[in-house]
């Protein structure tokens, strides 16, 4: 059965697009992860034009990452204070992000930009990942146990002027490597269509030591307001949200994810987190490998006002 | 599924005196210049979300023609059906470091989204390629003009082929050069290919009558062309309303995610 996507402004497979939804969601709710960085080249590699796959995959991160935000609420487990410092950089960052979009949209060369963002990002933290698992892993098997983090440690972000007093997360620290962070993260939201959990988590905990139980919690708070705001400025400037795309997608995916999470619970953690590594390496390399083949036609037509 | 558009004629060719000026004697010249009419029987046409291309036939007769002219084939009739027109940007792709990215573009001026072409015969056997690129009837011979000023012409030429080659590779740019057929001697039909992916907005058809390889005459009428459907609406509100677009779009997610939570709920 085909579906028309009205603003990728193609028809596909409707079984296909609600795989991919319920995998990526599974995926997610495995791992504890948004799944934009899985969803956005997915839809590449199914033709789904960049430009459309990034926006609409910006706005399934809303949905899936909305119950997980709920749930800390209700726990408590998520610092409001933090989050909106965090928040405003994060809106500055996707402003920024869709301005430098729409730029490389018009020079005609976003979609290699978004290829190469995916390819380093990906590889990099992928690489990282598998090369952390493997340690864990051969540590458990040597029965060593994990040392212990000696906590109060500072680096040079504690050195920062500008501080706060974050209550709920017990720490005082400057505002402007949290703004630096959001700001970072907002801009691959409107680039690449991730929530970017996968970078913000590790940041949070090692770089700004803010205490585990409030990261994730904290994290997705700015990620549900930064992806939604991310949605209405792509829709609103590049007209590349599809609306229909994004709604098989979402269903497909929280199904996807109460499973996936049930999955997980069961899976050792360091196994989880290779598996994980080894998945987002896979995604890098087909991206690349897209990069380097020789494309069957070197020449392309784009229509539209560019009278400059 | 393909579904013929048969824009029924509108025929007044009956009423005009064709039988008359056939009296005249063969090789004499009538004095009376040779008239063409084309004819629909609607000015819009409608199209749904699974439109999977289609034809248009259009009907159209000449009048006051010499006889021995149309005897011998002296007559030529190229209908065409040109699309809304925009800028289009041509990028060619070349290997940078091992990668492949855009480095060279070129924006034509205003160049008929779709173009669609039906001809008595090969249009470059009915007239002289400078003459078509003077009027512009024909894919090859369409007005192409870079924006700005490009001093390479070889670059100019290459980027013209590769737009052509690529907008009669994805179909809206078509051509059928026996799509013009005589159903006597004076009444013609043109089958117009419209492609799936055929742009909505204002159309235009165009007939042109050669004489021995010249122009004579032409016709022009209006077509419309609306996409209806669910689809098309979708499109529409992204494009007039986006704001409002985008925050349902981030609405569908919040009720799409809230509602998992809850229906998934363990306790």
């Amino acid at each position: 059965m085909t579906v028309y996507l009205p603003i990728a402004e193609l028809s596909v497979n409707i079984f296909i697009i609600l795989g991919m939804g319920a995998a990526v969601g599974f995926l997610s709710g495995m791992f504890g992860v948004g799944g934009g960085f899985l969803i956005t080249p997915l839809l590449i590699f199914y033709n789904i034009p960049p430009v459309v796959a990034v926006a609409t995959g910006a706005n399934q991160v809303v949905a899936s990452s909305i119950s997980g935000a709920i749930t800390h609420f209700r726990r408590g487990t998520l610092d409001m204070k933090l989050g909106s410092v965090l928040l405003v950089g994060g809106l500055a960052g996707a402003t920024a992000g869709v301005w430098v979009f729409s730029w490389l949209r018009r020079i005609g060369q976003l979609d290699l930009f978004i290829s190469l963002l995916y390819v380093v990002l990906l590889s990099s933290i992928g690489a990282l990942m598998l090369q952390e698992s493997i340690r864990a892993m051969r540590r458990a098997k040597n029965n060593n146990p994990l040392p212990v983090k000696r906590p109060g440690q500072h680096n040079w972000v504690h050195r920062l002027p500008l501080k706060m007093r974050f209550k709920k997360s017990k720490i005082y620290l400057s505002a402007i490597p949290v703004v630096g962070l959001g700001f970072g993260i907002g801009v691959l939201t409107s680039i690449m269509g991730v929530g970017g959990g996968f970078i913000m988590v590790p940041a949070m905990i090692y770089l700004l030591r803010i205490p585990t139980n409030v990261v994730v919690g904290t994290s997705l708070f700015q990620i549900i307001f930064v992806t939604a705001y991310t949605t209405m400025v792509q829709a609103a400037t590049n007209y590349s949200v599809d609306i229909v795309l994004a709604t098989i997608l979402m269903v497909a995916g929280v199904i996807g994810a109460q499973y996936g999470v049930r999955v997980g619970q069961k899976l050792r953690g360091e196994q989880l987190r290779a598996l994980l590594a080894l998945l987002v390496l896979a995604v890098g390399i087909r991206l690349a490998i897209g990069l380097i083949v020789t494309p069957n036609d070197v020449y392309s037509v784009a229509v539209g006002g560019m009278s400059y | 599924m393909r579904r013929l558009l048969r824009i029924a004629l509108l025929l007044p060719l009956l009423a005009l005196g064709f039988p008359v000026q056939a009296q005249v004697p063969f090789g004499q010249a009538s004095g009376v210049k040779e008239g063409l009419e084309i004819g629909t029987s609607t000015s819009e046409i409608a199209i749904t979300s699974d439109f999977r291309g289609a034809d248009l036939t259009i009907f159209g007769a000449l009048t006051n023609a010499d006889e021995l002219f149309l005897a011998i084939g002296q007559y030529d009739v190229v209908v065409t059906l040109e699309g809304p027109k925009d800028y289009a940007t041509v990028r060619k792709k070349e290997r940078v470091f091992g990668i492949w990215m855009n480095t060279e573009g070129l924006t034509f001026e205003q160049v008929p989204e779709s173009y669609s072409l039906a001809s008595t015969r090969m249009i470059d056997s009915i007239d002289e390629a400078p003459s078509l690129n003077n009027i512009g009837v024909g894919i090859d011979h369409l007005a192409l003009n870079p924006v700005g000023y490009i001093p390479d012409s070889g670059m100019i030429g290459e980027f013209r082929d590769a737009y052509r080659r690529l907008k009669l590779t994805n179909g809206l740019y078509q051509r059928d050069t026996s799509g013009v057929r005589f159903v006597s001697s004076s009444l013609f039909r043109a089958s117009l290919k419209l492609p799936a992916n055929i742009p909505d907005g204002m159309h235009m058809v165009r007939a042109y009558l050669f004489k021995s390889g010249q122009l004579i005459n032409q016709r022009e009428m209006p077509l419309r062309v609306v996409k209806t459907g669910i689809e098309q609406a979708i499109t529409d509100a992204a494009h007039d309303r986006p704001l409002a677009y985008g925050f349902l779009c981030v609405l569908i997610a919040i009720i799409t995610g809230w509602g998992a939570s809850i229906v998934f709920r363990k306790d």
